[in-house]
């Protein structure tokens, strides 16, 4: 990396240095390839991750494997079976869509239309909103265990079972797991939103307001229709993160074994990512079990990362259209 | 006065006839704001809670001693009912349905085991004490002082020197592993790549922030342990060099991705001023837009390292989880998140393992939301100075 | 504020009450004045963007502000409709008066003001949605439910802004898909419809070819019928053509308001003289 040091400029340029013949310095070839050399790299790197599995998981990719439950077979390659796993991922991640999304959204909103962006508040939800982005998903788990499942849960139970029963709410659940990974994705959210409301014209605010719309008119029937592709990339955006996420659900809600489909918002799940890890550490023979463990986890990258290649797309197109907008 | 003249006047007393209210707009907009203000109430409500759990630790208000005072069983009826259950370790429930036999039955259990563990000289320690916590200590039967975390023998010795120097260890591999290349990577994309190659680089290679860390923790116990094993001859096959990595390629799309943006906010000018005095691309790009990027570099890197620290399930997949003190990359070792990932559940609530463990997450909260602060203050003065200069 | 409600010429400071004998003179005509500025001041934070103006406009006219850009024109024209009120660290001295009330009283609904204060704007923003809907939405804000009676008024205001029979056939098309001086009248009709007694435009026509600029000329003259206009311009030609009353601005001063023959043939101040013989601006 320290090539362009070695780069040594003539005291002056050679008479016969034409400007027909290209220059040829040779920093600033190896600098190139070098750069050029490690974008090749991570590229490979994708397409290495992404081959690897595709290859080795699609053998073991069938409808049988994908409409059966787990049963008590989970580690038998012939017998096991994700449906309980994508019904528990699906459902914890359309639970948190429906927390994250307004929350999200109107605080974007909050941001963008109404926020003085110089006022102390404002300066305050930023930071909260950078530093949440930030926190490890391991402490959005024990978050969810102290203060969803035993506090507001404790009080929860405290206040509706009798006392001495067993405990309904104080425990893990597709509820609170949803809850926690809400709280996880409500920085993606408020920043795709945002960033798709910037985009609009100011010229359309003017124009509502100065045909006498009030504010919150002018929002609801102006603004918010046009940063709806924004609210649905932010949306994918959580949804593809958060169905890949296992630390935050580790000790709120997923279950290794679930003889039942979740039917209650307390009950737990058996979920694709948390499967994906007990099938990579306790499986009794992993060469044995590999075909599973290569499909189970095919289905969870088709379930994830196409969300998020999805989301990518669509915000490098919205940028591109804020860019041609202002 | 003409009539139309008096329609126009009555016309405008109407903007006068007062300030009409609009209640629910009012209530809407401020509904608006409260809920605007969740995303701090969630900062609060994380620190709230994760700290408190771990606060008694810090205060110093918890014991692990696992031999502590011994109530004689005759005393029962005179100690108050809340000691007693502590003593005995019951929950609330548990105490009140339990019947007097069975309470009597527990604490001749616990006298006896008291005198089993009165032998034991470390038993009366109590493991939690700042020395035990932070410096090595000569445990009975040791033959010099180690700083070991084991949590779960009847002396629970919760050192956390094992696992801040196994976090650094997968850190600094990370880091070291993905820091040049994203950056290289940036310098390519940004500056030298031909501008329709830059269309799909760049969100291809943030396609890596696409897969679930459990598949890259998934990924590094199957494929890349088993490959770089031959290659490195090392001994034990998952190590803080394997998990590092790994590791690395899930802050790649952190670092390359800020990098990225902060070398192509460096204002145009810059590129073609050097450009135009004979330049190659890459001299410019190296000597000029580069020097001007470096905060936005630095924070990007500071971003990456608050990722790598708290990164859970790639480390307790990889990383072998054995704590041990060794300066070795190739040993294998243990995280703070996988240790919490992995011990948390055999917990009891509010016992000091417990504790312990959520005193382990506020540390990599502040460390995470420090890392955050700092890289938010580098970018937003980046900013600034690009757009006076701009 | 209430005492100057009373006054019909409120002295506002000592050293006004010395009559004014640099100050610019006003157009003399026998319409009647529908807005009035008094002693206008508008700061952005500490500058002052603009400095004590003083101008009435009469009802049914054309009146033009020209000057250089920064000079204010746009600013003070946004004054009409408090839409300087969106932008935070203004602060307004002075008072506006539009049919004898001042517009900034506490008791103003800046609603109902908008309301009969139209605005169409430098560039023009039709919203991402129908031709028909355009129209529509105004009228709707303002309680508008019954189908037959929009379609109605989407009509007249399409053929008030002369553009009625180049859009009928595709009412429900996008507005987007316009052209730009379409687009312009468009906004033009948008603002009609709901019936303000006076139009503001900014610069409506600086971003559009000749040939458009000259049918939304044509359709200012047109308006003038019904509407109290003023119109900032940056084009002293269009001033010419199309004004009854030209304000001449300079560093958000009002130098020069008179008959716009008068402005543009034998105007009273040299600086004036200056800008629209084209030796500055």
């Amino acid at each position: 990396m320290s090539s362009a040091a070695a780069s040594t400029p003539s005291e002056t340029l050679p008479a016969s240095a034409g400007f027909e013949t290209r220059r040829r310095d040779r920093a600033s070839m190896v600098g190139t390839a070098i750069t050029g050399g490690a974008t090749l790299l991570l590229l490979l790197l994708l397409g290495v991750i992404l081959g690897n599995i595709l290859v080795s998981g699609l053998p073991g990719l069938s409808i049988r494997f994908i409409i059966s439950g787990a049963d008590k077979d989970m580690f038998d390659v012939n017998k096991a079976g994700v449906l309980p796993m994508i019904v528990g991922t699906s459902l914890r991640v359309i639970l948190m869509t429906l927390f994250v999304i307004p929350v999200g959204v109107i605080t974007a909103i909050y941001l963008t239309e109404y926020a003085n962006p110089v006022s102390l508040t404002t300066r305050i939800i930023r930071t909260a909103v950078n530093n949440l982005a930030g926190v490890p998903s391991i402490v959005f788990g024990l978050f969810g265990l102290g203060f969803f499942i035993n506090f507001a849960g404790g009080t929860l139970d405290d206040l509706f079972r009798p006392r001495g029963a067993e405990p309904l709410w104080a425990k893990p659940g597709i509820l609170w797991a949803s809850l926690t990974l809400a709280v996880m994705t409500l920085p993606l959210v408020i920043v795709a939103t945002e960033e798709s409301l910037k985009a609009i014209p100011v010229g359309l605010r003017e124009a509502s307001l100065a045909l006498g719309a009030t504010k919150l008119e002018t929002v609801r029937k102006i603004v918010l229709p046009q940063a709806l592709p924004g609210i649905l990339t932010g949306g994918i955006l959580a949804v593809g993160r958060a169905g890949g996420e296992v630390a935050p659900i580790l000790f709120t809600g997923a279950a290794y074994y679930m003889a039942q489909y979740p039917r209650a918002l307390t009950d737990q799940f058996m979920d694709l990512g948390y499967h994906t890890f007990i099938l990579s550490t306790q499986s009794p023979n992993i060469d044995q079990t590999r075909p599973i463990l290569y499909a189970t986890v095919l289905v969870l990258l088709l379930l994830t990362f196409t969300l998020n290649v999805v989301a990518i797309l669509l915000r490098a197109r919205i940028r591109r259209r804020a860019r041609a907008s202002h | 006065m003409s009539p139309s003249t008096e329609a126009v006047q009555e016309s405008w007393s109407a903007i006068e006839r007062g300030r009409r209210r609009r209640p629910v707009e009012y209530v809407v907009e401020r509904g608006i704001f409260l809920v605007s203000l969740s995303a701090i109430l969630m900062v609060f409500l994380i620190f709230l809670f994760v700290g408190r759990e771990g606060l008694p630790v810090l205060l110093g208000r918890q014991t692990s001693a696992a031999l502590a005072e011994v109530i004689p069983v005759a005393d029962m009826d005179k100690t108050p009912p809340a000691k007693l259950q502590r003593y005995l370790g019951l929950t609330g429930t548990q105490f009140q349905e339990m019947d007097r036999e069975t309470k009597l039955e527990l604490m001749t259990l616990k006298a006896e085991g008291a005198q089993t563990l009165g032998k034991e000289k470390d038993a009366r320690l109590n493991t939690l004490e700042w020395r035990y916590l932070l410096f090595p200590y000569q445990w009975t039967g040791y033959d010099r002082p180690e700083a070991i975390w084991q949590p779960v023998s009847t002396i629970h010795k919760y050192n956390i020197l094992p696992l801040l120097i196994g976090t650094l260890k997968a850190t600094l591999v990370a880091l070291l592993f993905s820091v040049p290349v994203s950056l290289a990577a940036a310098i390519y994309v940004s500056q030298l790549a031909h501008p329709s190659h830059k269309e799909w680089m760049k969100p291809a290679i943030e396609m890596l922030s696409g897969i679930p860390s459990v598949v890259l923790g998934f990924f590094a116990l199957l494929v890349m342990a088993s490959f770089l094993q031959p290659l490195f001859g090392y001994e034990s096959r998952l190590n803080a060099f394997v998990a590092g990595l790994a590791l690395g390629i899930a802050i790649i799309p952190v670092v390359f991705s800020i990098s990225e943006d902060a070398l192509t906010s460096v204002p145009p000018a810059y590129k073609q001023a050097a450009l135009a005095l004979g330049s190659t691309p890459w001299q410019a790009a190296w000597k000029v837009i580069l020097p001007a990027a470096v905060p936005g570099v630095c924070a990007a890197v500071v971003l990456g390292f608050g990722r790598a620290i708290g990164e859970t399930m790639i480390v307790l997949m990889a990383s072998g989880n054995a704590s041990i003190v060794s300066a070795s990359l190739f040993d294998s070792t243990r995280t703070i998140t996988a240790t919490i990932a992995a011990e948390l559940a055999e917990t009891v609530f509010g016992e000091h393992h417990y504790r312990m463990l959520f005193l382990l997450g506020a540390l990599l909260f502040a460390a995470t939301f420090l890392s955050n602060l700092l890289a938010t203050r580098i970018m937003t003065g980046l900013k600034a100075r690009m757009e006076g200069r701009a | 504020m209430s005492a100057t409600l009373m006054d019909p010429t409120p002295v506002k400071s000592p050293a006004v009450m010395t009559p004014p004998p640099a100050g610019p003179t006003e157009p003399a005509t026998a319409a009647r004045e529908l807005i009035r500025a008094r002693d206008l001041s508008l700061y952005y934070g500490p500058s002052r963007a603009l400095k004590s103006i003083n101008l009435g406009i009469q009802e049914r006219l054309v009146t033009a502000f020209i000057g250089p850009s920064g000079c204010g024109k746009s600013t003070f024209l946004r004054c009409f409709n408090r839409m300087n009120d969106l932008i935070d660290h203004v602060r307004i001295e002075g008072r506006i008066e539009i049919g004898g009330h001042d517009i900034h009283a506490k008791n103003v609904d800046v609603i109902e003001l908008r309301k009969r204060v139209g605005m169409v704007f430098q560039k023009s923003n039709p919203f991402p949605k129908s031709i028909y809907e355009n129209i529509a939405y105004g009228l709707r804000l303002h309680g508008m439910r019954e189908r037959s009676r929009i379609d109605e008024v989407v009509e007249q205001s399409l053929r008030g802004a002369a553009l009625w029979d180049e859009v009928k056939d595709r009412l429900h098309g996008s507005a987007l898909g316009l052209s730009g001086g379409q687009q312009q009248r468009l906004c033009i009709a948008r603002a009609i419809a709901i019936r303000p007694q006076i139009l503001l435009m900014d610069e409506p026509a600086s971003a559009l070819d000749p040939i458009a600029t000259a049918r939304v000329e044509e359709l200012i003259l047109e308006l003038k019928k019904d509407y109290t206009i003023v119109i900032v311009t940056h084009n002293m030609q269009q001033a010419a053509r199309i004004s009854d009353h030209t304000a001449f601005f300079y560093l958000g001063e009002l130098i020069e308001y008179d008959a716009t023959v008068k402005i543009f043939t034998n105007p009273s101040r040299k600086q004036t003289e200056d800008y629209v013989t084209g030796r500055f601006g």
